[in-house]
């Protein structure tokens, strides 16, 4: 682009970021890291080709345009691999726009040599879409297409530009957002960025003294702005855009959502010449947000993310310079020096600048500073900005230390944009002397001392005492910080815990540099339950900038408490030991009925034979009366039925036996069933025939 | 001493006239009659066995018992519906009154074999 065009925007941008930089105050609170091997690592990782290939052109391009920005070294075989995908699309004539899109914009970075023939071919192909397109990602598809032919062939003209530009713009919303088609009613920020770099792609294909009036008459930047005031914000000062959609399947995220954006709006920057003002704290946010999200594990998520911060690196409005720090936390022991580095997004060196210390606050002290405004140290060697001697006035604990950029150039104030004064919290750690450490009992009333034992906290020396409910227990010691003032940790407590695991925890309470705690055993003898006996006694000094915080046993006191009274608080019951709730439990011994007493085997056998002496006298006096056969029928016929009637009488009476046995209550009645029927049959004509035969007689 | 005398002389004569009388009966009733002695006799020794241990399965003792007694009841039925010198029974053939006694001999006796356990 000719100079003066770059100047005229620049003047115009100049007054707008002046006025942005002072007027914000810079709310970030946290700092970001650029881009580094780290990111190279992920890279490699994610966009390796899968057996070969890479799934789609989308995919092919991504990778591509990946290692291009971060500058690792394509691997032939993945070069070879993507122009054997390239060249497959470019040939077929059934390939979709999306395709070809996609296939031009790897080509733009692999280079594979394509037949001037299939250039031409695909050149009609994509003006015939423009041309029947209706829908905002056919105009996309074919503009940037024709567009990516135009950066290597350079003879390609959009006839309806015109028409094409009102076409798009006629599908954009007020709020700043497209539609995807005239008849979707669904807009969103990640359709707009799609249409700003379609828009652009048009421009850039109309003759020169088209693309101007377009722009201006048509009021893109009102669009921009509009778009701008959709934009959201994190907590930390970070902006992003995102799309908020009802049905979430085209819910692309606020990563892609943003890349979409920003893209977008790079690419109608370049074109558009000084008639879009895009601030340049937005810009440097925006990169915040990339560089926020760390290292992505996904690959379309970092392609997005490498993508979007080289377009925010390589725009024409200006460069986000980053402020990071290599460690935030400073050893006063080691005798850490601040350290400080300025880059691009991408790490790359920075102009000539100086890093100033402007503040250093801690919780306490809001808007006083600790430390006069003072400038960092450059190390041209390693690039950083040192701060070889804390002031004296940096003590042990944590800070928010403010810091501010000044570039040494003015013009490239124009370039660079840094953010304003920015603020790191930051770690001061350190050795915490603790001194005068010791325990003593003392006698309740008068408060003279019965015991009294120094505590060696550094050593693994235990104490052993003894006191009953009429003393005190007293520990006291003394912290001070490296430089000599008193320190008051996060954690300073006393433990005491029982032979049956019931604990006490006491806070101990300091005035000043003095850490003291009175134990009262006549006050806390409910509080421990009454129970007497030995208790271990631990003592907790901590915090988060102590480097030598301690957690020891100091040794044991034997307490002799009075006796529980009737409804005083039991302890509260110890957790089980998870093991043994999953253990074998105690036998269970089963409590029976006593069975009962069964007389003697020979006394039951003496009565069964007693029992058989009436059936035998029974038998004797049938003999005596004078029991006969005589009516038994002579005839055949008659004879059968009798012999057939006895007999089932006995059946049925074996089938009780059997019943009493074996048989079931079921089987039985079904079997005496059978043999009832066929006894009463045999038996009635038996009798009838024995009752016809001696009525014959009686009538006889 | 004479009404001693007289009073044994009377149970003396009183016993054999009975004697005399029963000889006369017809022999199938006696029969009959020796059954039932024979059930009662059984229900009895089983009394004695019981009172002697204990009644522990009682179930067996009762279902025991009450097949002698029942068994003597229905021979009771049989005798009383076969004899002849019986006006009730005058038109009901013996053999008859013998099925009967059969039939419900094996019903109580199923139900005693179910509750003998």
């Amino acid at each position: 682009m000719p100079a003066n065009l770059h100047i005229e925007m620049a003047r115009s941008l100049v007054g707008f970021l002046l006025l942005l930089h002072f007027l914000s105050t810079s709310e970030a609170d946290s700092f970001f890291q650029p881009i580094s091997d780290s990111h190279r690592s992920a890279a490699l990782e994610l966009f390796s080709p899968d057996h070969g290939s890479f799934k789609s052109l989308e995919e092919t391009y991504e990778a591509l345009r990946t290692f291009d920005v971060l500058g690792i070294e394509k691997k032939p075989n993945v070069t070879a691999t993507a122009c054997r995908l390239i060249l497959e699309a470019v040939a077929s004539s059934s390939s979709i726009p999306n395709d070809l899109f996609y296939a031009l914009k790897a080509n733009s970075i692999a280079k594979c040599k394509i037949k001037d023939k299939a250039f031409q071919g695909i050149i009609k192909r994509l003006k015939a879409v423009v041309n029947g397109a209706s829908s905002l990602l056919d105009f996309y598809y074919s503009v940037g297409g024709l567009v990516l032919i135009k950066s290597s062939k350079a003879d390609v003209h959009l006839a309806n530009a015109d028409g094409v530009f009102r076409s798009v713009k006629a599908l954009s919303q007020s709020d700043g957002r497209w539609r995807y088609s005239s008849n979707n009613p669904e807009s969103s920020a990640f359709a707009a960025g799609i249409a700003l770099e379609t828009l652009a792609g048009v421009v850039s294909l109309a003759s020169s003294e088209l693309d101007q009036s377009l722009i201006s008459t048509l009021s893109l930047d009102n669009d921009i702005s509009k778009l701008f005031d959709s934009i959201e914000k994190y907590d930390d000062g970070t902006l992003y855009f995102d799309d908020k959609l009802v049905d979430g399947h085209d819910h692309q995220g606020p990563l892609a959502t943003t890349s979409s954006v920003v893209r977008g709006l790079t690419a109608f920057a370049a074109v558009s010449d000084g008639s879009l003002n895009l601030p340049g704290n937005k810009i440097l946010e925006l990169a915040n947000f990339f560089l926020g999200m760390g290292v992505p594990g996904d690959a379309k998520d970092l392609f997005n993310q490498i993508d979007s911060l080289a377009f925010l690196e390589s725009n024409r409005v200006s460069t986000p310079l980053i402020l990071s720090l290599p460690s935030t936390v400073l050893s006063l022991t080691k005798k850490d020096a601040l350290q400080v580095k300025v880059n691009t997004v991408f790490g790359s060196n920075a102009p000539p600048l100086s890093v100033m210390l402007v503040g250093a606050f801690t919780s306490d002290s809001k808007d006083a500073s600790l430390v006069q405004s003072q400038e960092l140290v450059f190390d041209a060697g390693t690039g950083l900005h040192n701060l070889n001697n804390l002031p004296k006035s940096i003590d042990v604990g944590s800070y928010t230390f403010v810091f501010e950029i000044v570039l040494h150039k003015p013009e490239d104030e124009k370039v660079y944009v840094t953010g304003g004064q920015k603020k790191v919290p930051i770690f001061v750690s350190g050795l915490i002397k603790i001194e005068n450490a010791e325990i003593a009992i003392l006698d309740s009333d008068l408060g003279s001392i019965e015991t009294q034992k120094k505590l060696d906290l550094a050593g693994k020396s235990a104490v052993s005492l003894s006191a009953n409910h009429l003393q005190k227990l007293r520990v006291s010691f003394k912290l001070t910080t490296p430089h000599g003032l008193a320190f008051k940790p996060h954690q300073a407590l006393l433990k005491l815990r029982h032979e049956s695991k019931v604990e006490h925890i006491f806070v101990v309470g300091n005035f000043g540099e003095q850490f003291e705690i009175v134990l009262n055993f006549l006050g806390l003898v409910e509080k421990f339950f009454y129970l007497s006996g030995r208790y271990d006694i631990e003592l907790t000094v901590g915090d988060v900038v102590m480097e030598n915080s301690l957690l020891r046993a100091i040794g044991h006191i034997e307490l002799d408490l009075p006796e529980p009274p009737e409804k005083a608080p039991r302890p509260p019951p110890q957790p089980v030991d998870p093991y043994s709730r999953y253990g074998p439990k105690a036998e269970i011994t089963h409590i029976f009925r006593a069975p009962e007493k069964r007389p003697k085997e020979e006394l039951s056998f003496a009565f069964l034979g007693l029992t058989f002496l009436p059936l035998l006298g029974f038998l004797i006096g049938l003999s005596r009366v004078g029991v006969n056969l005589k009516n038994f029928p002579t005839n055949t016929v008659p004879a059968t039925f009798a012999i057939l009637f006895h007999v089932g009488i006995g059946a049925v009476l074996l089938l009780y036996v059997f019943f009493w046995l074996k048989l079931d209550l079921f089987h039985t009645l079904k079997l005496v069933g059978f043999m009832g029927v066929f006894l009463v049959l045999v038996g009635h004509t038996l009798l009838s025939y024995l009752a016809a035969t001696s009525a014959k007689l009686k009538s006889a | 001493m004479a009404r001693e005398k007289s009073s044994k002389d009377n149970a003396q004569a009183l016993f054999h006239s009975l004697r005399s009388a029963y000889a006369a009966t017809p022999v199938n009733l006696k029969i009959i009659d020796l059954y039932v002695g024979f059930a009662v006799f059984t229900a009895l020794i089983q009394v004695v066995y019981m009172a002697s241990v204990g009644s522990f399965p009682f179930n067996s003792f009762l279902s025991g018992v009450l097949s002698c007694v029942g068994t003597a009841v229905l021979a009771v039925c049989l005798r009383i519906q076969v004899n002849k010198e019986n006006k009730e029974f005058k038109d009901l053939p013996p053999e008859r009154a013998f099925a009967d006694f059969v039939l419900c001999n094996l019903v109580l006796h199923l139900v005693i074999m179910n509750f003998l356990g």
